[in-house]
């Protein structure tokens, strides 16, 4: 495990593309879900977030992309939004595969030939060129999430927001939607947040991974994830730091069960 | 030592059979096929049905004026046809229906849309408006009558009250149903307030609506024959619920069968013309109608 500062020193220069700064979220009543998170996404990094289920990393991703608001603290993003993608494929039903990304064009104001011209583009570059007229039904589960990606392309926001895109899907075709990200970020200089629970998926993609304590939700830990891309998710190096995560995560998840 | 990973057009290649493996497209039988096989088992029950009707009545269980036979009401039919009053009969009251039902759809989407959003709205007039759903619109019929005197407007005063509950109800239940990550995704792809409601809740709001507006079609048609039996008056056009009544008080069972038989007859062909297919192609391109 490498720590922190082996991330290239070039990026710090920058402003970051996505910072919490002592981000706390109730629901109502309810209990603290995320108490005083601070994270920084530099501009072009891939940072994966890893936690048990319900330590509030679904909710984290809300806040950032303003579908809700944190109960203190602060969301920054100097870029102005983020584009979401949700475990489901999220695609609208009514609509076929092309009219899903060009809603996305279209709720930006551009105009419909240069939609339709874009959406074939986006398309293309998941390479789905020929599946545009398909409806949503008519995509396998890997299909869809090319065409979520795409769409989340169409919103040019230079952020993408990653909720367990891959977790419904089965294990060949998600390694195949890995190596695809990996390259799709990589061309089009994407500043990724990505959620999941799969540690070796988390070591698999990120730059770094950063681990959630549960109850409340807090910044537990990070990773550097020194080796380069491309990685492949059976790699001794992936697994060696696999292994010294999903220790941190158990004993994590152990401090709660020891109390009560 | 990193395992090699694949060179770019390996992945697309592979890409490229993973989509091939995992999608499917789906036979289509021929059209006159389907046709023929959904067309058969009724024709054959209404053959059954004739066929007792016809035992029964040569059994002599009634006399023939009370009940007379499946001839008997193909000639009064075949008359009726011929001189052109049950085709008016089923023109006005066609047009009624058709007109009631519009005035519905315009005033319930809009009430449908206020209660299923609004939540003082819903409050107040929800628990009426399913209430309503379930009262009988001939109850209305007296009510109308000493309200707007016979006339058509009694008439079209019943149809709504009968259509314009179950119009806004599909639209209510249909807006409960969205799911909540549809809207999610609209405020992701940045719509807001018009245009979500355009580009995302209405669209997925019409299936229920579309059932909505099948049964707000059945209730109107209900109504306007529970109200025409009621209000007639020689002022007013012979719709087919008059028919119905003039049969009655003629003592012509015949033409109180060809009466039903055009009630009957217009209600499944605006269901079977109109309904129907709307209904599954909405429901097809959302692959929401499995097999056929
Ligand atoms: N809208 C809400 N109202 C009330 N409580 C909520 C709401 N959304 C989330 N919570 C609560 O916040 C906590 C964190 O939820 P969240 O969905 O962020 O977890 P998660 O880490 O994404 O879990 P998972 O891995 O299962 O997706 C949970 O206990 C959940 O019950
Ligand atoms: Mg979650």
């Amino acid at each position: 495990m490498t720590l922190l500062d082996t991330v290239s020193p070039d990026l710090s220069t920058v402003a970051p593309a996505v910072r919490l700064s002592g981000v706390s979220k109730r629901f109502d009543d309810g209990p603290t879900v995320l108490d005083d998170v601070s994270l920084e996404v530099q501009q072009g990094e891939f940072v994966c977030l890893l936690g048990a289920s319900g330590c509030g990393k679904s909710t984290l991703l809300n806040l950032v992309a303003g579908l809700d608001a944190p109960t203190t603290g602060t969301v920054d993003l100097p870029g102005g939004r983020a584009a979401l993608m949700f475990q489901e494929s999220a695609l609208l039903p009514w609509l076929t595969a092309a009219q899903n990304v060009e809603l996305a064009l279209r709720l930006r104001g551009i105009g419909k030939k240069e939609r339709r011209a874009r959406a074939g583009e986006l398309l293309e570059l998941v390479r789905l060129r020929d599946a545009g007229d398909k409806r949503v039904h008519e995509l396998s589960g890997g299909m869809r999430q090319r065409v979520a990606m795409a769409r989340a392309l169409a919103q040019e926001t230079g952020v993408l927001l990653m909720d367990e895109p891959f977790a419904a899907l089965d294990a060949i075709t998600r390694d195949v939607l890995h190596e695809e990200l990996v390259r799709l970020r990589a061309s089009q200089r994407l500043t990724v947040l990505f959620v999941t629970h799969n540690v070796r998926e988390a070591v698999r993609l990120g730059d770094r991974v950063v681990l959630l304590s549960s109850r409340p939700g807090r910044v537990a830990k990070e990773y550097a994830v020194s080796c380069p891309q491309p990685r492949r998710i059976e790699s001794p190096e992936v697994a060696e730091l696999a292994v010294t995560i999903t220790d941190d995560l158990r004993a994590e998840i152990r401090r709660h069960g020891g109390q009560s | 030592m990193t395992a090699p990973v694949l060179p770019q057009d390996d992945l697309a290649s592979l890409e490229a059979g993973l989509d091939a493996l995992e999608t499917h497209e789906l036979a289509r039988t021929p059209r006159w096929q389907r046709v023929l096989s959904a067309a058969w088992p009724p024709a054959v029950a209404v053959g059954l049905l004739l066929l007792v009707w016809e035992l029964v009545y040569r059994a002599g269980v009634k006399p023939t004026y009370a009940l007379p036979s499946p001839a008997d009401v193909g000639t009064v039919l075949l008359d009726q046809l011929r001189d052109g009053s049950l085709l008016e009969a089923i023109g006005t009251s066609v047009q009624r229906g058709g007109l009631g039902f519009l005035i519905a759809l315009a005033i319930g989407t809009p009430l449908g849309l206020l209660v299923g959003r609004v939540r003082v709205v819903r409050r107040g007039i929800g628990p009426i408006l399913s209430g309503l759903q379930s009262l009988p619109s001939v109850a209305w019929v007296p009510a109308a009558i000493i309200f707007f005197g016979l006339g058509e407007t009694a008439i079209y005063a019943v149809v709504l009250l009968g259509a314009v509950p179950s119009i806004a109800n599909g639209m209510v239940s249909g807006i409960d149903q969205v799911p909540p990550l549809f809207l999610r995704v609209g405020r992701v792809l940045g719509a807001r307030g018009i245009s979500s409601a355009r580009h995302v809740l209405l669209p997925a709001v019409l299936p229920a609506y579309l059932g909505g507006l099948r049964q707000g079609w059945a209730f109107s048609w209900r109504s306007l024959m529970a109200a025409e039996l009621i209000v007639s008056s020689p002022e007013l056009g012979l719709g087919l619920g008059q028919l119905l009544d003039q049969g009655r008080l003629l003592n012509d069972m015949s033409l109180v069968f060809a009466g039903i038989l055009g009630i009957l007859v217009v209600g499944i062909a605006v269901e079977l013309c109109l309904f129907a297919p709307l209904e599954k192609r909405v429901l097809r391109r959302r692959g929401l109608l499995v097999g056929k």
